[in-house]
C-alpha cells in the first residue's frame, strides 16, 4: 500500500548501532514507509539490506529508481548515489557530485523528502563526524514536518546531531532505546 | 533560509521556456534532481526572486545555456564500476571481436571518460584499429572537453586502481602523459572516438550498432522517455547486438524487456535476441 507518512533516518560514523537498536521494536503495522540513509565505503559490496532484514518483520530493500514508497517497507539508499524523494511518492538516483563530501547525502533525501511529504514525515539524524542532513533538517522543518536528532550524550561521534542542535530547532531528542517508541507512536495507523 | 525556494510547479514553468525558446526538452526528466539541480543555481546566482530567474533565462540565450549545462549532470570517473569493465573485457569484446568492423554508441557520455575507459579495453584486446565508437551528449561543453582527453591529474590514482581492478594489467600511466595538472590520454585513443552534439529527448537513430553503452543516463528519465530511449537503443543495435546500462538501471518492466537477455546476472549488461 502507498506509505501516506515517511520516517527518513540519516546517519554516519556510529549511525549503524542505533539503526540496529530501534529496528527490533517497530511495530509491524506501522502506515508508514522509512527511508535509510547511512554513509559507507562505495566499493563495499551491498550487504546492508540483508544486515537490517535480519532484526525486523519489515521488508527490507535497496532502494530502486521508480519504486513507490510503501507502507511496512525499509528502503536502504544504496552505496553512490543519492536517493531522491518525487512528489508522487516514487524514488529516484542520481549520480551527481557529492554532498558534504557524501554520496548518498542525506540533505539531498531529506531535502526531497520534505517537498514531497511536506508534514507527513519525520526526520531523525543519527550520529556521525560531519553536517551532512543539518540542511536537510530544516527542509523538513520549513516544510512542517517534524524533526529528531540523537541525544548527542549517546552517540559514537556526537558532531552530527549537536551540529543539528545548534543550527536547527529540533523538535526531539533521542535516545537509541527511544526511537522505536517514538516512531511506533507518530505512525501508528 | 530554506533550499526548496522554487516549487515544482514553478520549475515546469521554466523547463516549459528552455523548450519553447531554446528547443532543449527537459519536461520528461524525473522531477525531483531537476527540481534541486534549479534550485541550487537559483540560490549559487543569487536570483532576487523567481520572476527575475526566469525573466533571465528567458531574454538570456548564453545564460539560458548555462541553466542547461548546470541542471543536467555531469559526474563520472574512468572505469566507473571496474567489475562492470570486467565483463564488458571478458563477455563482450571476445564477441565484437569476430565482425570485421565494429561500431559502439556511447550515450550521454558527458566528459568522456568512461569512452576513453572503452577505448583502453579495444586498444588492450587488439580492437581498436577496426572500430568506431560515436560519443553523444546533449551538452556541446562537456563533448568539448572529451575532444581533448584531458583530464584532471588528481583522479589518476583513482582511475588506476579502478583499471587494475577492472582486470588491467598493464601501466595505466603509459595512457596519458602528465603536465601540471593535467593528464592528457594518447592520440591513439581519441582517434576512433567520434564526439558530437545528440538529443536523446528529440533526435532519432543515426546507425547501427553491435553495442550501446548508456551509463547513468536512464535514472534522470521519467517512465515514459526511458522507455522511448531504450525503443531507440533497440531500434539501433544489430540483431544480438549489446546495451549496457548503468549499475543501478535495468530493462526489467520496459517496454523492450523481451527483445533482450540479461548475459550475467550482476552486470547490467543485456543482449539483443531473436524471438
Amino acid at each position: 500500500m502507498a506509505a501516506p507518512y515517511l520516517i527518513a533516518i540519516g546517519g554516519s560514523a556510529g549511525g549503524l548501532q542505533p539503526v540496529l537498536t530501534l529496528l527490533p521494536e517497530l511495530s509491524a503495522d506501522l502506515n508508514a514507509a522509512i527511508i535509510i540513509v547511512l554513509h559507507r565505503q562505495n566499493h563495499n559490496a551491498s550487504v546492508l539490506p540483508e544486515l537490517l532484514a535480519a532484526r525486523t518483520s519489515w521488508t527490507v530493500k535497496e532502494a530502486a529508481e521508480k519504486e513507490p514508497l510503501e507502507s511496512g517497507t525499509i528502503y536502504i539508499a544504496p552505496a553512490d548515489y543519492h536517493l531522491l524523494i518525487e512528489t508522487d511518492h516514487t524514488l529516484s538516483l542520481d549520480d551527481s557530485e557529492k554532498v558534504n563530501f557524501s554520496r548518498p547525502s542525506i540533505d539531498v533525501t531529506f531535502s526531497t523528502a520534505a517537498m514531497a511529504y511536506k508534514s507527513h514525515m519525520t526526520a531523525i539524524l543519527l550520529s556521525g563526524a560531519n553536517a551532512d542532513g543539518v540542511d536537510g533538517l530544516m527542509d523538513v522543518n520549513d516544510a512542517g514536518g517534524i524533526t529528531a536528532v540523537q541525544d548527542p550524550t549517546t552517540a559514537e561521534v556526537d558532531y552530527m546531531p549537536k551540529q543539528a542542535l545548534e543550527q536547527v530547532k529540533i523538535a526531539h531528542i533521542l535516545t537509541p532505546q527511544d526511537m522505536a517508541t517514538f516512531i511506533n507512536s507518530i505512525a501508528k495507523v | 533560509m530554506g533550499r526548496n525556494q522554487i516549487n515544482e510547479q514553478e520549475v515546469a514553468l521554466l523547463l516549459n521556456d528552455v523548450l519553447e525558446r531554446y528547443g532543449y526538452d527537459f519536461t520528461d526528466y524525473a522531477p525531483a534532481s531537476i527540481n534541486r539541480r534549479v534550485n541550487h543555481l537559483y540560490q549559487l546566482d543569487r536570483f532576487p526572486s523567481f520572476a527575475e530567474f526566469r525573466y533571465r533565462i528567458i531574454s538570456d540565450s548564453v545564460y539560458a545555456l548555462r541553466f542547461v549545462e548546470e541542471i543536467t549532470v555531469n559526474v563520472t570517473e574512468m572505469f566507473r564500476d571496474p567489475s562492470f569493465y570486467h565483463a564488458l573485457r571478458k563477455e563482450v569484446l571476445p564477441i565484437l571481436a569476430t565482425y570485421p568492423s565494429i561500431r559502439v554508441w556511447h550515450a550521454g557520455c558527458s566528459t568522456g571518460e568512461e569512452v576513453y575507459s572503452f577505448a583502453i579495453l579495444l586498444k588492450e584486446a587488439g580492437l581498436l584499429h577496426k572500430s568506431i565508437i560515436y560519443a553523444t551528449d546533449v551538452n556541446a561543453s562537456v563533448l568539448e572537453k572529451g575532444r581533448k582527453g584531458i583530464f584532471r591529474l588528481s583522479q589518476m590514482q583513482q582511475y588506476s586502481r579502478n583499471y587494475m581492478e577492472a582486470g588491467g594489467v598493464e601501466d595505466f600511466s603509459s595512457y596519458y602523459t602528465a603536465n601540471y595538472e593535467y593528464a592528457k590520454f594518447r592520440e591513439e585513443l581519441g582517434e576512433k572516438i567520434i564526439f558530437s552534439p545528440h538529443n536523446l529527448v528529440t533526435d532519432g537513430s543515426f546507425n547501427e550498432f553491435q553495442l550501446i553503452i548508456c551509463r547513468n543516463v536512464l535514472i534522470y528519465f521519467n517512465k515514459q522517455l526511458q522507455d522511448r530511449v531504450l525503443t531507440l537503443f533497440c531500434e539501433s543495435l544489430e540483431q544480438l547486438g549489446f546495451l549496457a546500462l548503468g549499475s543501478k538501471e535495468t530493462l526489467n518492466f520496459t517496454r523492450v524487456a523481451k527483445k533482450f537477455k540479461q548475459i550475467d546476472s550482476k552486470e547490467k549488461i543485456w543482449r539483443k535476441v531473436n524471438l
